[in-house]
């Protein structure tokens, strides 16, 4: 009876740790999604694009293979260390995959956004 | 308590994904497309983590989003392979 209430008291602040790291997850994914939506040109649009997804990913897996890992099974332990991995894959894959887009920009001759050609826009429109 | 939480988690990120959608269909250029291609790719894998979390077969959704993780990555360096040799991308108006 009396290892209950500790017990029950030890799942509360796990859950708290989860919702903290959800939340700040989605506090970078809608920072990128704004930066998307508003910065001026494609090159300055990759940069919330690659840096905040990418944390953003990491700390919302984060947070959920925390969660899957209450009871401290064997198989919720693997099933842990799997989402582990997908964090390790997109770590290393989402910088890459930024970093092949400006190079196929750059080859493509995409002229990167300065406020010269913006003014001259503005002038003609 | 813990699954509205996780639902509302997801419901919110449908709406980031619906903000990336329009760079998708409306990017003055062809890489914009892809921009917005990746960044709604990276959040459907976490969207499909929720989805194993709430129907309590995590087990199973953990294979499919690691699967979907790569075949976005290969996605997107096969399509940015592609589109570099399009010269007259820059025609395009770049700005809006």
């Amino acid at each position: 009876m009396d290892k209950w209430p500790q017990n029950h008291e030890e799942i509360h602040f796990m859950n708290f740790v989860v919702a903290f790291l959800l939340l700040f997850g989605l506090v970078f994914f809608t920072g990128g999604g704004v930066g998307i939506l508003r910065f001026p040109d494609f090159y300055t649009r990759l940069h919330p694009a690659g840096k905040l997804d990418t944390l953003g990913t990491l700390l919302m897996i984060a947070g959920l293979a925390l969660y899957h890992i209450h009871d401290l099974t064997l198989s919720s332990v693997l099933v842990s260390a799997k989402m582990i991995l997908i964090l390790v894959f997109i770590f290393l894959s989402s910088p890459t995959a930024t970093h092949s887009i400006v190079d196929a920009g750059m080859r493509a001759g995409l002229r990167p956004w300065t406020k010269e050609i913006y003014e001259k826009l503005e002038k003609n429109s | 308590m813990m699954d509205t939480f996780f639902l509302s988690v997801g419901l919110y990120l449908c709406l980031l994904m619906v903000f990336s959608l329009y760079r998708a269909v409306f990017g003055p250029t062809v890489l914009d497309r892809l921009i917005g291609v990746n960044a709604i790719g990276s959040k459907t894998v976490v969207l499909l983590l929720i989805i194993g979390v709430l129907y309590k077969r995590v087990d199973m959704f953990v294979d499919i989003a690691l699967a979907y993780a790569m075949l976005n990555f290969i996605a997107v360096l096969a399509g940015s392979r592609y589109f570099q040799k399009r010269k007259g991308l820059y025609e395009e108006p770049p700005y809006k």
